[in-house]
């Protein structure tokens, strides 16, 4: 069941551009599965009518916790990268459907780009509670993209790649050398459309089951504007409803 | 909190939910008990399924948003197969927005709704500002709207409702030509066309360059038409347009309006449409007023 609930902003890591926050709820929270996503209110900004739609860093049940990382790309995320420790945040949540779970024994590769790389922290963590240790393959424009790296390695084997090279292999993900050394059986992929556009293509080729989390404009966070839709094979869908996370198969890339 | 709009159409609190910000309904039981709401008013149905705009359809904007959604839905046929058995015993009232291209779809759908027993009305959308064919066309003259409702009276037996647009240089002559051809209530404001431009990218923001604006910034735009309408017709008026509290809500009733729709504010606040009636109700016991009709029209000016 969604809920609207107050958080109150409980920890907070400054990294530049993006902001790690750690904000928990009074209320218990409904469960929450990996690609979902919360739409948050951002108070105090004139310019920021509508909620922002961010996904899902990680989940602490036991705590009532949820952790975003917010990239601050316009007015809204940087206003709600301001936010002060014990801070209220609404959030209405959890939307849209998540990442399907790979079968068991099947080999699963996580790529992310950029701020793309968050959803998938919580799914490699759930995929290891599950008994499944993903392999990662996150790339940026250069080595402070790479947020949280340690992190991410304790939970898979973990590959990256630079624009710049400043750290991993040079070029984009596409490129990295593990597509030559590794096969994989299903891959998930969230982060800037040309990059999922390229890595849904890759695993077409190689005839991997594949599923990307879009980022379209939203409006209301719950399928009843239709502001956020994509094109698949069943005509316009809402992002927020029917995905964020589709099967490429679906989609008319 | 009764409102009785006429033929068959009573609400029991003047809160209702604007057409295509609540879905069917079932999007929003999750927040809303919608046994605390006088109706919802579902998603614009044209008689044959429609794809809509290409994305993207949405821009925000200071206080609101443009929206050229474009009529997206499947069709009236598939809303009676597939969505009214779901919604049907929804306790509040359910009313269909119904809009078309031509004045034969209007008439064709207004007649398969009219056999729906569930349905107490219609709101005719003749005011859709992001569709060519959308029915704006007959929305902003006096001889197109009295010629489409004139039509559909002829084939709805319960109550019309008519959507008006703020796109005309006079809304309350538009609102008489609807009286006069049959209408039971005109409902105002619809979107506020409008557009958006990317500076950096020297294009667009919207697919179709165009949009509807709504949301908080168009609310002073609608309380002034609502005054004018509500003072110019006998039928009951239903406002509309940037509402986004209970003290919102009660301006539009004393402009006039008997009942009010919430829109936008739906997407910043699932909730807020029950917090509206329950502030309304307060609003009422706070002056001392016995009936919540006392407020229709009551500015002192």
């Amino acid at each position: 069941m969604k809920q609207i609930a107050d958080f109150k902003l409980v920890e907070k890591q400054d990294f530049g551009r993006s902001v790690l926050l750690q904000l928990r709820s009074e209320m218990a929270l409904p469960d929450i599965q990996p690609g979902q996503f919360v739409q948050v209110r951002v108070a105090g900004s004139p310019a920021t009518y509508l909620r922002r739609p961010i996904s899902i860093h990680d989940v602490d049940a036991k705590q009532n916790e949820i952790t975003l990382l917010v990239q601050q790309v316009g007015e809204g995320t940087r206003h709600l990268a301001s936010a002060n420790k014990g801070d209220t945040i609404n959030m209405v949540l959890p939307l849209g459907n998540g990442f399907s779970l790979p079968g068991k024994g099947e080999k699963v590769l996580l790529v992310g780009g950029g701020i793309g790389i968050a959803p998938l922290y919580y799914f490699a963590k759930v995929l290891n509670g599950k008994g499944i240790r993903p392999t990662l393959l996150l790339g940026g424009k250069s080595q402070s993209d790479l947020l949280r790296l340690e992190d991410y390695q304790r939970l898979g084997e973990t590959f990256v790649t630079t624009e710049d090279g400043s750290l991993g292999e040079k070029g984009f993900v596409t490129m990295h050398s593990v597509w030559q050394k590794q096969s994989f059986d299903k891959i998930y992929v969230c982060g800037p459309k040309p990059m999922m556009k390229a890595v849904a293509k890759l695993a077409a080729e190689k005839d991997v089951c594949c599923e990307v989390s879009l980022e379209n404009l939203m409006a209301c966070g719950l399928g009843a504007c239709l502001c956020c839709v994509e094109d698949t094979v069943d005509g316009h869908v809402c992002v927020c409803k029917e995905g964020p996370v589709f099967n490429t198969r679906r989609l008319k890339w | 909190m009764t409102i009785d709009l006429g033929r068959g159409l009573v609400l029991r609190n003047p809160v209702m939910t604007a057409s295509g910000t609540f879905g069917y309904g079932e999007e929003y039981t999750d927040f809303v008990d919608l046994a605390q709401l006088g109706g919802i008013i579902v998603k614009g149905t044209t008689l044959n399924p429609r794809e809509g705009n290409p994305y993207p359809r949405m821009a925000e904007t200071a206080s609101g948003m443009l929206n050229c959604v474009g009529l997206q839905n499947k069709g009236v046929q598939y809303f009676i197969d597939t969505i009214y058995p779901r919604i049907k015993d929804f306790n509040t009232n359910v009313l269909l927005n119904l809009s078309g291209s031509c004045l034969d779809d209007y008439v064709k759908g207004a007649e398969m709704v009219d056999a729906l027993d569930k349905i107490p009305a219609i709101e005719l959308n003749v005011s859709c500002p992001n569709v060519k064919q959308g029915g704006m066309a007959f929305g902003v003259t006096t001889t197109g709207i009295s010629q489409v409702v004139s039509e559909v009276r002829k084939v709805y037996h319960k109550h019309l409702m008519v959507k008006l647009s703020p796109n005309v240089t006079n809304i309350a002559e538009i609102a008489l030509a609807a009286e006069a051809a049959g209408a039971d209530s005109v409902s105002l404001i619809n979107t506020l066309m409008g557009m958006a431009i990317d500076a950096e990218k020297r294009r667009p923001k919207l697919s179709v360059i165009t949009g509807g604006l709504s949301g908080a910034c168009v609310k002073p735009v609608a309380l002034r038409m609502v005054w004018q309408v509500a003072k110019a017709v006998k039928i009951p008026v239903v406002g509309l347009g940037g509402i986004s509290n209970a003290t919102d809500a009660v301006e539009f009733m004393l402009a006039g309006a008997s009942a009010i729709e919430i829109g936008t504010a739906n997407f910043i606040d699932p909730a807020v449409s029950v917090k509206v009636a329950e502030g309304m109700k307060a609003y009422c016991e706070r002056y001392g007023f016995q009936e919540i009709t006392e407020l229709i029209g009551a500015l002192e000016c």
